[in-house]
């Protein structure tokens, strides 16, 4: 209950942080919602005219509460460029990140353990494997998506790169077109989270209580999975949700190679738009996001090592 | 057995997320159908039967690098990119022709009289919006008023309206009298005609073109139909769906897998890995690109420094080095695609001249050069690109330009509103097919001029073009200030872009307008 309460807590600091200094940011930069809307229609006398039907000259904190009773009455506001409501643009692209994060994390999750584990009790080609990890950290998201889309996309017709299908007529489709891009997305966190899960555990291989479970007649293999995995996990599952919370930031370039209605384009475009509404909205699911996923991975270390556990919370 | 559990745990965020999936599929679905309903408009209809319309081949996916990502209220948009596709949804008393001519539309037929200060229009009988209203006098009164200058602060004033003194409608003849004959008028006239007390304009517009606006989806697409009820030759196409893809990498691979049948506005990079499946039909951009200089800025407040800038740079190898050749070169504020306006002898008025370059900063003070800065928006490539070359063509004249890229916003606020910059590579193109669209903005008081040019003839002029009332006494002084504003090297003009569009092999009928516009009514398959 008190872990629930202090989660809670966090969350919703977090949010208001995060939200106050987006806010406060769009003051600083150069242009606002006027010039944004204006273009180069824009003369002195306009701006200051629209500026005051829009409210733009009102105080930042008077805007900021504002948008937060708002916010906590459950209304996210008119987007200033699409003058439609927030949530309405936002909903179908909300699901459709969420939907690519996830299918990368459990790429991630499902190669990465695996692999790690196997490359840990191998000696062999060590050199050749170091470099290919290397390989898989270095090449960036958006050179795998353009690769992946030039060969299973134009080459080999398997999806078809620019027309992302409606997955209520193609669910298949969909998912297939998702998988590529959640493939580009999750290679150089997979090289990562496996070399990370490797040297933990060849880190505990070494360790006394392994060598005597060993010399007590136990198999190989189970020891690494019984025991040391155990052990070897905690830091791995930590830093698996720093990358979920990374996979949305890289989602924006997936997206765009892709050709995929995500969150991450509309939060480059509502930025330069000025649209704070947007923006706003953006940034809060986004904090929410973090958050939730740092709270998972603490339940579940607890889950895997009862030191963890608070007060026999979890 | 804990491991066991984990698994049982990762197995459930997969069913989890594959739940989700097809939640977040189900859903763009629904936007697509609710979204009418939303703006609770009476005259875009959901589509109403999305499998059927997947199979219909006549049909196709237009590419466009910008969403239209504000009001769709023609009155209110402002980008380029908005009004180039609303261009198939609005339509004026008068519409342009890809001539560069005027042609009723909204209007049957005018009369202007004799002494060119009253013009009656014909409603054109039997004429509907979009929503299945006729259209009335009251309507075409109603946007015209709407857009006169010193209405609601969103709405893009026409400032030429102001000449109105007196509008009125009778039945279905609407007559308007100005205060003095202006023989541009008629192309200010363009303005789209609105319903008049429907409130849906900024995200379900209505209009009387060729296409109606079905849904749009944030970041993702627009969709377009075919207006059945269209008073002219209708549209080819059943249906446009047009798609945004502004990675530049996408658009070539959306062509090659056959997502999209047409992209206009590539650049000859593009073109050329693009393959035989394409035809590439090549109009031109209709932007004046050219080094704006701000003329109040030193050293640019020496005709001496701007025409050395002129004769220091070489464009034609500009055009060969940074667009493979592609463009139409310009010596002052005008394109060619205009016509009668664009006057060929300015063009080379200042030939690549290194040496007389070097012997005008001599004589103006400056013998060794100076530095100077070349402010870029960073999102346009092909402006870049331009601003590099000079760049390199500076240095022989001792000048040492730096290119200072900066976000759109940053130089809409600072360079263009703030009028805080030496130079600036961009384009500026006209909002309406008159010259004063391009011309008026140099005038010393204008609120868009800003390279803060100051020259009292032109000023003079430009009083005695729009007050003049022959067309050709008109085209003449509009010519003189062409002349003016080369003379005084009011800027670094360099050339008209050429305007690249990739067409599906099968399809035909883009044509080209002298105004930035995406004309889809005339596209079709070949029989």
């Amino acid at each position: 209950m008190k872990y629930l309460l202090k989660r809670v807590l966090t969350l919703l600091v977090t949010m208001l942080t995060v939200s106050f200094l987006t806010f406060a940011a769009f003051s600083l930069i150069s242009g606002d919602t006027a010039t944004a809307m204006l273009g180069t229609a824009a003369t002195p006398e306009r701006l200051a005219a629209l500026r005051a039907e829009l409210g733009l000259d009102r105080p930042l904190l008077v805007r900021y509460g504002e948008w937060l009773l708002g916010f906590f009455t459950g209304d996210l506001g008119v987007s200033t460029s699409y003058k439609q409501p927030v949530w309405d643009i936002l909903a179908s692209k909300f699901r459709l990140t969420l939907c690519l994060s996830l299918m990368s994390f459990i790429l991630i999750a499902a190669v990465s353990i695996p692999l790690g584990l196997w490359s840990a009790g191998r000696r062999r080609f060590e050199g050749a494997r170091t470099a290919l990890n290397q390989l898989g950290m270095a090449v960036p998201p958006f050179f795998t998506g353009i690769l992946l889309s030039w060969v299973f996309g134009v080459g080999l017709k398997w999806f078809m790169p620019g027309q992302f299908p409606d997955a209520k007529q193609d669910f298949a489709g969909a998912a297939a077109y998702l998988f590529f891009a959640a493939v580009a997305l999750s290679i150089p966190r997979i090289a990562m989270t496996a070399r990370m899960l490797r040297s933990t555990v060849q880190e505990e291989l070494g360790k006394d209580y392994v060598r005597t479970a060993i010399s007590r007649g136990n198999d190989r293999g189970q020891v690494l999975r019984r025991h040391v995995l155990k052990n070897a996990l905690p830091p791995v599952v930590t830093f698996l949700a720093q990358t979920m919370a990374e996979i949305v930031a890289g989602s924006i370039v997936v997206e765009q190679v892709f050709v995929i209605p995500g969150l991450g384009q509309m939060l480059v475009s509502s930025i330069s738009n000025r649209d704070y509404p947007v923006v706003q909205a953006i940034v809060v699911i986004l904090a929410l996001w973090v958050v939730m996923a740092g709270t998972a991975a603490d339940l579940i270390n607890q889950r895997i090592d009862p030191r963890l556990r608070l007060g026999g919370a979890a | 057995m804990k491991t066991r559990k984990l698994l049982a745990l990762l197995l459930l965020l997969g069913l989890l997320s594959a739940a989700l999936c097809g939640c977040g599929g189900g859903s763009t679905g629904e936007t697509a159908e609710s979204k009418p309903t939303d703006g609770s408009t009476p005259g875009t209809e959901a589509p109403g039967d999305p499998q059927g319309a997947a199979d219909h081949p006549n049909e196709i996916t237009v590419g466009i690098a910008q969403d239209l990502d504000e009001s769709l209220d023609p009155h209110k948009a402002v980008a380029a990119g908005t009004k180039e596709v609303m261009f198939n949804v609005f339509e004026g008393l008068m519409k342009p022709t890809p001539d560069g001519d005027l042609i009723p539309a909204v209007a049957e037929k005018y009369e202007i009289s004799d002494d060119q200060l009253t013009y009656s229009f014909t409603i054109r009988d039997g004429i509907q919006f979009h929503n299945g209203d006729p259209v009335t006098g009251a309507d075409v009164l109603w946007s015209i008023r709407r857009c006169m200058p010193g209405g609601e602060a969103d709405i893009q004033a026409v400032e030429a309206l102001s000449a109105i003194q007196e509008a009125e409608y009778k039945e279905n003849t609407v007559t308007l009298t100005l205060d003095q004959p202006n023989t541009e008028f008629l192309s200010y006239l363009t303005l789209a005609i609105l319903p008049q007390g429907y409130d849906g304009q900024d995200t379900a517009p209505v209009g009387t073109g060729p296409f109606q606006f079905v849904s749009r989806a944030a970041q993702d697409n627009i969709v377009l139909e075919r207006f059945d009820d269209y008073w002219g030759e209708p549209a080819y196409l059943e249906k446009v769906t047009l798609k945004i893809i502004e990675n530049a990498d996408s658009i070539l691979m959306s062509l090659q897998s056959g997502a999209v049948d047409l992209f206009a506005h590539l650049t000859s990079t593009q073109v050329q890995q693009l393959g035989d499946a394409f035809n590439i039909e090549e109009g031109t951009m209709n932007l004046v690109q050219a080094m704006y200089l701000n003329n109040a800025a030193a050293p640019f407040d020496d005709v001496r420094v701007r025409q050395a800038l002129c004769y220091a740079v070489d464009r034609q190898q500009i055009l060969d080095l940074a667009f493979d050749g592609y463009g139409s070169l310009i010596g002052s504020s005008m394109y060619p695609a205009f016509g009668k306006y664009f006057d060929d002898s300015l063009t080379n008025y200042y030939p690549h001249d290194a040496e007389k370059a070097k012997a005008l900063l001599a004589e103006a003070g400056y013998p060794d050069g100076f530095s100077m800065t070349i402010t870029v928006p960073s999102n346009y490539q092909p402006h870049i690109d331009t601003a590099q070359v000079i760049v390199e063509q500076l240095k022989e004249v001792g000048v040492t330009a730096e290119i200072l890229p900066v976000t759109w916003e940053s130089w809409l606020n600072d360079t263009y509103i703030g009028r805080q910059f030496q130079a600036t590579v961009v384009g500026v193109d006209a909002s309406t097919m008159t010259a004063r669209a391009l011309l008026e903005r140099f005038t010393s008081t204008a609120s868009n001029n800003f390279i803060n040019y100051n020259s009292p003839l032109y000023d003079s002029l430009f009083v005695k073009a729009t007050s003049s009332g022959g067309d050709e006494a008109q085209t003449a002084f509009y010519k003189e200030m062409e002349a003016d504003l080369t003379k005084n090297a009011a800027n670094v003009y360099i050339q008209d872009l050429a305007d690249l569009v990739a067409v599906r092999k099968g399809l035909e009928g883009v044509r080209f307008y002298p105004i930035y516009v995406l004309d889809l009514a005339g596209v079709r398959y070949t029989a």
